[in-house]
């Protein structure tokens, strides 16, 4: 599959997807080193903030006032925007943005682009887009250069690469990177020299770069990206036309508003006061940065998730990834296993709602629900619940004759007193299935052995005690 | 046939409801710090930026003197930086514009700043006297930023009320760096790999 | 002590581990605090809701069998987080308003174990006895669900003879998760290996939990793996007490 190229989840499902990781060894030591770094980073850094819960409460607020009034503030921002400048670009879905974007690049005359990380070109699939168009879009953060020069896919929102360590990093550069020096090593320094060496003259010539936004603000149409390298300031400040792609949910009320999105989220995306980098543009400044702006405000299914009470708050998401740095399945799995754009915890209830559950119906169940991504969200997205939610969609959405029969069989026995107690004696005949047993109960034992059964009930007990 | 935008915006509307509920947002978030000097040079050293504290009546000789033993000739000087600076090298004004090959070669660069902020080591950029235009700031390997008193807050807060939210802005926390290998923080990718910050006081 | 405390014991330790429960009952019995078990009760639901069903009469059930209490105690942190944080939910997504709220007035009257003792008695200290090396795991739904915080802990540090060691990346979940452990047994199965790794690091005799369940899927591997480490219920050592 082409770099880049959107998939979606059940093909193969997650759970045959995380037996195959799982077997990774390589694999799970580059992640459980990485999130562990980052994990360590982020709680010293929340430790020093006397008012992070504050912080967080501020954030979902804003969000959900957002959320709330999306039709207004949307066109308070593209009514803000097209004053200073900037074209606004409305896409329904994928294919919408995928050709917007490419008419607009055929229209400067350009061939080449240069691209900023963006999750929300990711999930467009973007660049194979614009490549069937005869466009070439070259990644310029280090990660997705990574990803793309290997041929390779993303796995983390925030550290796309997460899944490879400077070896392997360094096994693609000498391979994929023409002018990778040929006595490389798997210093980090030296890897980061060679990808600066390898895409400075792309930065100084390109005339046209893509980026997606962090913020968008409605109250001054402005946007902001944040980022570490600089590769960001150099997409968003040399070319002579900027095209940005915008999940609608990306708006921000106010100017004001940043004072607390920029505490949250380097905190807790990369364990950092402030990340290097943040620009901040408003359309068009005459003699300074791209003279052409452009602005695709995308939908793609975030409608769907609007819709939904309980699922709504996904929305909320600044991409910080610390559900995935904390989340004891996304160490082991990784964020392919997911098998779409954004893996891990928000992953698990961002997917199934984007593009229905029915096409994603293991994710929300990729889960044990232990609520260490619900703890660490800086905009407090309550993701087990979301989770549970839609598991109960998946159930109603299809048939699973088999576990729905047994379902309902558990729940009539637990609905009547004497069908309970009837049900309870029966626990003894599980002495015999402590190491086997048929499927599903075989899933158990394959690695866990089954109590020895009581002789008796606690009600039982119980009522031989008080009752008599 | 709708088109995409109005199609969006109903999508939108039908999925919130008519009712637009108002959402108070509670701003019980520190405002103010007590973040001083101490704590931006702190941080900007623990982001491997070099800092200097210079007395206001010595900043002049102190930044020829640093851009002296930095082996700075060829710098960009944005309209707004003092001549005194910098007369004695070869500086590259931006009038006509710089082009950016011409950047790429130069030595360095010297700007001031509109604001700074001390709890996050943060300088910030807002194309006005002394910073000019985005790339100025960007393409050169080294980067000189004076920071006067006045213009250091403690907090984000802060600086956020400081700010022309329609300038073009850029927040600068220590130099390029990434963590994209092992979450390994290194220094220096595209932007300017050495960040040098003078405070005057 | 005139309020009218009744014991959820949960399907689970009904069925499975009337240990746990017969201990709950005792420890609450030598603190002076009666308790009853309304026979009518069966299970929260909470395996159910989720696995994606949500059975609202399951909460009816117990609302109706609770809500006469002052007060109702839970031998699980899962199960008392279920009735805090989900049977409202469920009760509203089967268009049941009325039930809902009577679901919330019931749940804020539920407590986990360790929440009843140190929060209603007020008790830390329950005169227990239990000389033995014991690690303890805080299990997620107590630890981020319902925030017990360190109160079992509290309650074991003041049992006599105790040699309390903590457990190594305590705050990990043991991969358990209901239908997660059989839905997802590949990456369950990691998450186990990992915490019985810390628990065998940490020499003890005893896996203490407040939590049957996790102790179920923990102590199911302790077991294939022979280990002889033993699981209890935070209630079996906080019930131990000196032989007379």
């Amino acid at each position: 599959m082409s770099s880049g190229e959107t998939i979606w989840t059940d093909d193969p499902p997650f759970p045959e997807n995380a037996k195959r990781a799982l077997t990774d060894s390589q694999l799970r030591r580059n992640l459980r080193k990485a999130t562990t770094t980052i994990r360590e980073r982020r709680d010293g850094l929340i430790g020093e903030m006397a008012d992070w819960q504050e912080l967080r409460a501020a954030g979902a607020a804003i969000k959900d006032d957002v959320l709330r009034n999306l039709d207004r503030y949307l066109e308070q921002f593209e009514q803000a925007a097209t004053a200073h400048g900037a074209q606004v670009h409305w896409a329904r879905d994928a294919d919408e943005a995928n050709s917007t974007v490419a008419s607009l690049i055929e229209a400067t005359g350009k061939r080449e682009v240069i691209k900023v990380k963006s999750m929300a070109t990711q999930e467009i699939g973007l660049v194979p887009a614009l490549a069937r168009r005869g466009i070439d879009a070259y990644e310029t953060d280090l990660a997705e250069m990574i990803v793309q020069l290997g041929h390779d896919r993303p796995s983390h929102i925030v550290v796309p690469a997460i899944h490879k360590n400077r070896a392997e990093i360094r096994e693609i550069f000498l391979r994929e990177m023409e002018d990778a020096p040929p006595d490389l090593t798997d210093d980090p320094q030296e890897l980061a020299e060679a990808a600066r060496r390898h895409l400075r003259r792309k930065f100084l010539e390109s005339k046209v770069a893509i980026s997606g936004a962090n913020f968008a603000i409605a109250q001054t149409g402005s946007l902001l990206v944040a980022e570490s390298e600089g590769n960001g300031r150099m997409c968003l400040t040399l070319p002579e036309t900027l095209i940005s792609v915008v999940g609608i949910e990306k708006l921000i009320p106010t100017f004001r508003d940043l004072e607390v999105f920029l505490q949250l989220l380097p905190r807790s995306a990369t364990g950092e006061r402030m990340n290097p980098y943040n620009t901040v543009w408003t359309g068009v400044t005459p003699g300074d940065g791209p003279q052409e702006v452009h602005i695709v405000l995308l939908d793609n299914g975030r409608t769907n998730v609007l819709r939904d009470e309980i699922g709504r708050q996904a929305l909320r998401c600044i991409r910080c990834a610390a559900c995935l740095n904390v989340c004891p399945v996304y160490q082991r799995t990784g964020g392919h296993a997911y098998g779409a754009t954004y893996p891990g915890p928000i992953g698990a209830v961002l997917t199934p709602q984007l593009v229905g559950v029915e096409h994603a119906s293991k994710l929300p169940f990729a889960s044990s629900l232990c609520g260490y991504c619900y703890e660490v969200c800086p905009v407090k997205i309550d993701i087990p619940t979301v989770l549970v939610k839609l598991r109960h969609d998946v159930v109603r959405a299809q048939r699973h004759p088999a576990q729905d029969a047994a379902f309902a069989a558990a729940a009539g026995a637990m609905k009547g007193r004497r069908r309970w107690t009837r049900a309870l004696r029966l626990a003894p005949l599980m002495r015999f299935m402590r190491r086997g047993g048929p499927p599903p109960l075989s899933r158990w034992t394959a690695v866990r052995d089954l109590p020895e059964p009581p002789r008796q009930s606690f009600r039982d007990w119980w009522v031989k005690e008080h009752e008599q | 046939m709708m088109n995409a935008r109005d199609e969006v915006l109903a999508r939108v509307r039908d999925a919130i409801g008519c009712a637009h509920a108002a959402t108070d947002v509670p701003r019980d978030y520190r405002v103010r710090s007590d973040d001083g000097i101490e704590q931006f040079l702190d941080r900007l050293h623990h982001y491997q930026a070099q800092t200097h504290r210079i007395p206001a009546a010595e900043l002049d000789e102190a930044v020829r003197t640093i851009l002296a033993d930095r082996g700075v000739r060829r710098i960009v000087a944005p309209a707004g930086i003092p001549d005194k600076w910098i007369d004695h090298l070869e500086p590259l004004r931006d009038e006509p514009a710089l082009d950016a090959q011409t950047l790429d070669a130069a030595d360095g660069v010297i700007t001031t700043c509109t604001a700074a902020i001390a709890q996050s080591g943060t300088i910030i950029l807002d194309g006005g006297p002394g910073m000019g235009r985005r790339i100025l700031s960007l393409v050169p390997d080294y980067h000189l930023c004076v920071v006067g008193l006045d213009q250091l807050v403690g907090s984000l807060p802060e600086a956020i009320e400081k700010l022309e939210p329609t300038r073009p802005l850029t927040f600068i926390s220590g130099p390029s760096a990434t963590v994209d290998i092992e979450m390994v923080r290194v220094r220096g990718v595209h932007g300017p790999r050495r960040l040098e910050v003078i405070v005057a006081e | 002590m005139a309020r009218r405390v009744a014991l959820f014991a949960t399907c689970l330790i009904d069925a499975l581990f009337p240990d746990a429960g017969r201990a709950t009952v005792q420890l609450l019995e030598r603190l002076g605090q009666p308790v009853e078990f309304p026979l009518e009760q069966t299970c929260c639901g909470q395996m159910h809701a989720n696995s994606g069903y949500f059975e609202a009469d399951l909460v009816r059930r117990y609302v109706d069998v609770f809500a006469p209490y002052d007060a109702v105690v839970v031998p699980s942190g899962s199960c008392a987080g279920a009735i805090r944080h989900q049977h409202p939910m469920v009760a509203r997504a089967a268009g049941d308003d009325a039930l809902a709220a009577r679901a919330e007035a019931t749940a804020a009257k539920t407590y986990e174990l360790s929440q009843f003792l140190v929060d209603v008695l007020g008790v830390e200290d329950v005169g227990a006895y239990f000389p033995h090396r014991v690690t303890y795991h805080p299990t997620c739904h107590s630890l981020r669900m319902l925030g017990v915080g360190d109160r079992p802990l509290r309650l074991l540090r003041n049992v006599r003879g105790i040699d309390l060691v903590e457990l190594p990346r305590w705050d990990e979940c043991c991969g358990f998760g209901g239908t997660f452990a059989i839905k997802n047994v590949d990456t369950s199965a990691a998450m186990l290996a990992d915490k019985m790794e810390a628990v065998i690091e940490t020499r003890a005799e005893v896996l203490c939990a407040g939590d049957r369940s996790c102790l179920m899927h923990i102590g199911g591997g302790l077991d294939r793996n022979r280990t002889g480490i033993r699981t209890l219920h935070l209630a079996e050592i906080l019930a131990s007490a000196e032989a007379a």
